[in-house]
């Protein structure tokens, strides 16, 4: 097939697949992440033949960590993006296409929820509800579906007004297919696009919920955690923070890749719009 | 050219354009003589526009490369070659020698500046002028553009004028430096035809005034007519003929140029006949004009059989104004007290200028809009009665093909998806081969191939989108199907395809239409009946030939004139039309007078002004 046959694809799924294969197969290839050997502290990078990307401050081997903290980052990443669009899309949608009260409620709900600084909505929902990957992914999703509802909501209020949206209501198509059939696929682009970015912005944000002790264990690995952690020694040791900033690197590099192949794949008339 | 004394004030010679690889033009030649004025006409793709850019030197600029040729222009420094100076020296030849105008005054004008402030700019830096002395430069330019109150105007924002009035200000602008040549380029295709008429009319007297060459870039032969002294006419990127205007018209050589001619619709041409005629086409084949369908008479309306549709004083208003309690304070009475009937295989044509309600009209049968007051009845039956289930069913029954195909069709379904959809909508055939077969049948009934299911909006010309939009309407077997500007996007020869085959599927299928146009000559060649709208009411109503023949309503006699005629020979010396179409905004609780209608003789109807 040639739609396949893209640099994008070849390199955005290559990249994202290698990552996840890594990180998943974490617990076969290091079983002893966490080991921690005092006598090795901040051993540099590609000298010994155990700890290629070098040491943290405890002896922890970077590679090891930075291959297990992707467990963490991924499913905060990914899972939280994944609802927050869900919940966006449809809340945009019903706002802008039906207008009126609905309209009115949800963008005032919206209004108020970016009123709010995201630090103390976090602090007052951990506190509330407690702290752990659950609640983190929840969190998110909550401080996050607003963009996406507000991005999609005006998208709608433009393309209900062309014409192909009126021919559909002329025929008699239901609501609920013009919704799904002829507005969601004609939006989906710049969702994709904010999607693709959010993904790191959440895997940084989990960071630091962690740093401020309000996310998950701060001793399971992740690769915000590591960067916070680094941050003291980046003067002198700087692979500690620089590895799992790679890792982060390379996963939006892939995302944004696919999701760039993605958003043209459903453009059938080939041309791009951002 | 024949009688061009002096050296022609521009010449084209040998010109070749190309985009990449890709050319448009090939080896155009032409020259605009002092004080004259050249038309090019062309229908979409021709290169016509090209052609002009490339004179005001923004093709390149567009990323267009000059294969080959010159254009000389007798500037004011002597000859030069516009194709081998640079762009510094073509910016300022752009806007002091040479003006233009173009086709969309709205997105032409700088909406957050004033009138005054875009017109002393151009003043300003093309002339070194202080600003004052430009502002009064300023207001002489628009009173020599007939605009009224131009002390006022130099102070107003482009969206408080109209259409008409911001054309003009472009026209002024453009006149700034007193150009030697003014390139317009489709300067009246967004506009009414009364406010065409008048635009077309301010370009003749300013030429006489200022004595500058004009080259006018058209599609309508109409206008060409109107206001050429020479036509060059472009197909495919070539000129194809050129010649004095009357002569081209009187006795046409190229073939492209014969079918252009014999696909124009006159006005005027049915005089005489009773029912719209079908005529055959000339088209091109293999580069050779050939007649193609027959001729007949669309006697096709089932006047003896109860209407299929009526409408009973119907009054359509949108809210413009709300108090923060939503209390409307202040609306547009879009349509008031309008009743007219369609009877089965009839064609009923709506016309009037923009803002007039055909629209609104024809989307409140729809039931795209709602009714303020008044009636729909479909087969007797109101509207307001029917239930969700009966209202559905409407939807069958009536289909909308809107003015712009590209955009009435979703761009991410293929052509046969969309054209099925009132099919899985409706119900009417279960199983996926069935809809396939029927698809590739429609889409054969309108002249495509049924390989064009699989492809996409995108992939296809603007008349085969309108043969898409055309076959969609039809798959759920309607009964009557509104056309609201439906011919209005598309080139003149593609416009007299498409109109025959509207005819052909009234003959065969029964159809009665709603015909929602501006353009009268198209109206006449197609309508049983015409309804004649002037700010949401009915001016005139009657037959075909009783509102054409025997105009008895001042604004439609208004509106007949204002129709550029295709010929020549008979340039209509008519009177400066003057006057906009007045804003209609009420304040709640103000209500519109109605007008009442007198019968004339029988079925014709005018209103009592």
């Amino acid at each position: 097939m040639s739609r396949f046959r893209s640099l994008e694809f070849i390199l955005g799924a290559g990249i994202t697949l290698v990552i996840c294969g890594l990180v998943l197969a974490s617990g076969w290839l290091f079983p002893d992440v966490g080991k921690i050997d005092l006598m090795a502290r901040l051993l540099p990078p590609f000298q010994q033949a155990g700890h290629p990307f070098g040491t943290d401050p405890l002896g922890r081997d970077v590679l090891a960590r930075a291959v297990a903290g992707g467990k963490i980052s991924l499913t905060v990443g990914l899972v939280s993006v994944a609802g927050s669009v869900v919940l966006g899309v449809i809340m945009g949608l019903v706002a802008g296409y039906y207008r009126g009260i609905w309209d009115v409620i949800l963008m005032r709900f919206a209004d108020v929820q970016l009123a709010l600084p995201f630090i103390l909505l976090a602090i007052t929902v951990i506190a509330v509800i407690g702290g752990s990957l659950t609640n983190t992914i929840i969190l998110l999703i909550v401080s996050q579906w607003v963009q996406y509802a507000r991005l999609v909501r005006a998208q709608v209020l433009a393309l209900r007004e062309r014409e192909f949206v009126l021919a559909a209501q002329a025929i008699g198509v239901k609501n609920r297919n013009i919704l799904f059939q002829h507005l969601l696929p004609n939006l989906l682009g710049p969702v994709i696009v904010l999607m693709t970015l959010n993904v790191a912005n959440n895997i940084l944000l989990e960071s630091s919920l962690t740093f401020l002790g309000l996310g998950v264990d701060p001793t399971i690995p992740s690769w915000g955690g590591m960067l916070a952690e680094g941050r003291t020694y980046l003067q002198s040791a700087w692979w500690v923070s620089v590895f799992p900033g790679l890792a982060i690197l390379f996963t939006v590099l892939g995302l944004n890749l696919l999701g760039d192949w993605l958003r043209d794949q459903l453009d059938p008339t080939g041309r791009t719009e951002r | 050219m024949t009688q061009a004394a002096s050296a022609p004030l521009l010449s084209v010679e040998n010109l070749s354009v190309a985009f990449g690889s890709n050319p448009v033009i090939h080896d155009l030649s032409f020259s605009a003589p002092q004080g004259r004025t050249v038309a090019i006409v062309g229908e979409s793709g021709s290169g016509k526009s090209v052609t002009s850019l490339s004179i005001m030197r923004l093709a390149d600029l567009a990323g267009a490369k000059f294969t080959g040729g010159r254009i000389l222009f007798q500037g004011s420094g002597g000859d030069i070659d516009l194709l081998s100076i640079s762009q510094d020296q073509a910016r300022h030849i752009r806007g002091n020698q040479i003006g233009m105008i173009f086709q969309e005054p709205m997105t032409s004008l700088n909406p957050v500046f004033t009138i005054g402030d875009q017109i002393a700019e151009v003043l300003m830096l093309h002339e070194n002028r202080s600003k004052p002395d430009a502002l009064t430069e300023a207001e002489r330019l628009l009173n020599l553009v007939r605009l009224p109150d131009a002390a006022g105007m130099l102070k107003r924002y482009p969206h408080q004028l109209s259409g008409g009035m911001r054309q003009r200000v472009m026209i002024a602008m453009a006149l700034a430096c007193r150009p030697k040549l003014l390139i317009a380029d489709e300067p009246t295709t967004a506009l009414d035809v009364t406010i065409q008429a008048q635009i077309l009319s301010i370009l003749r007297d300013l030429q006489a005034e200022l004595g500058m060459s004009i080259i006018f870039i058209t599609h309508d032969m109409g206008v060409v007519a109107e206001i050429a002294d020479d036509v060059v006419v472009m197909w495919q990127g070539r000129k194809v003929e050129e010649g004095p205007v009357e002569k081209v018209f009187a006795d046409p050589q190229h073939p492209y140029t014969q079918a252009l001619l014999s696909a124009i619709p006159r006005l005027g041409q049915m005089t005489g006949e009773p029912f719209p005629l079908r005529t055959p086409l000339t088209v091109l084949e293999d580069g050779a004009p050939k007649l193609v369908g027959e001729r007949r008479v669309q006697d096709t309306a089932r006047m003896a059989e109860g209407p299929l549709i009526q409408v009973r004083d119907l009054s359509v208003r949108f809210d413009v104004k709300k108090t923060w309690l939503g209390r409307t304070t202040h609306y547009v009475p879009a349509v008031t007290n309008v009743s007219f009937d369609i009877h089965p295989g009839e064609t009923l044509a709506l016309v009037g200028e923009s803002g007039s309600g055909k629209s609104t009209i024809a989307r409140t049968i729809m039931q795209l809009n709602k009714p303020h007051s008044g009636d729909v009845m479909f087969d007797g039956r109101p509207m307001s009665q029917m239930g969700l289930a009966e209202r559905q069913r409407l939807r069958r029954d009536i289909q909308y093909i809107f003015q712009d195909p590209f955009a009435s069709l979703d761009p991410r379904k293929t052509v046969g998806w969309s054209v099925a959809e009132p099919i899985r909508t409706h119900g009417l055939l279960s199983g996926d081969r069935e809809i396939t077969r029927r698809v590739a049948e429609l889409l054969e009934r309108v002249g495509l191939p049924a390989a064009a299911a699989a492809r996409y909006p995108h992939q296809f010309s603007g008349g085969q989108r309108q043969r898409i939009c055309i076959a969609r309407a039809l798959a759920s077997k309607p009964r009557l199907i509104i056309a609201d500007e439906a011919l209005s996007a598309l080139d003149v020869s593609i416009q007299a395809q498409v109109i025959n085959l509207f005819m052909d599927l009234q003959k065969d299928e029964g159809l009665a239409y709603l015909f929602v146009s501006h353009d009268m000559a198209v109206v006449e060649k197609m309508s049983h009946r015409v309804a004649v709208l002037y700010l949401g009411q009915i001016m005139e109503l009657g037959s075909r030939a009783q509102v054409f023949e025997n105009p008895s309503h001042p604004y439609t006699r208004r509106l007949l004139s204002a129709v550029p005629v295709p010929d020549p020979t008979r340039r209509p010396d008519r009177p400066a039309l003057e006057g906009e179409v007045p804003s209609t905004t009420r304040k709640a609780g103000e209500e519109p007078v109605p007008v009442t209608l007198t019968e004339l003789a029988p079925g014709h109807f005018t209103a009592n002004t």
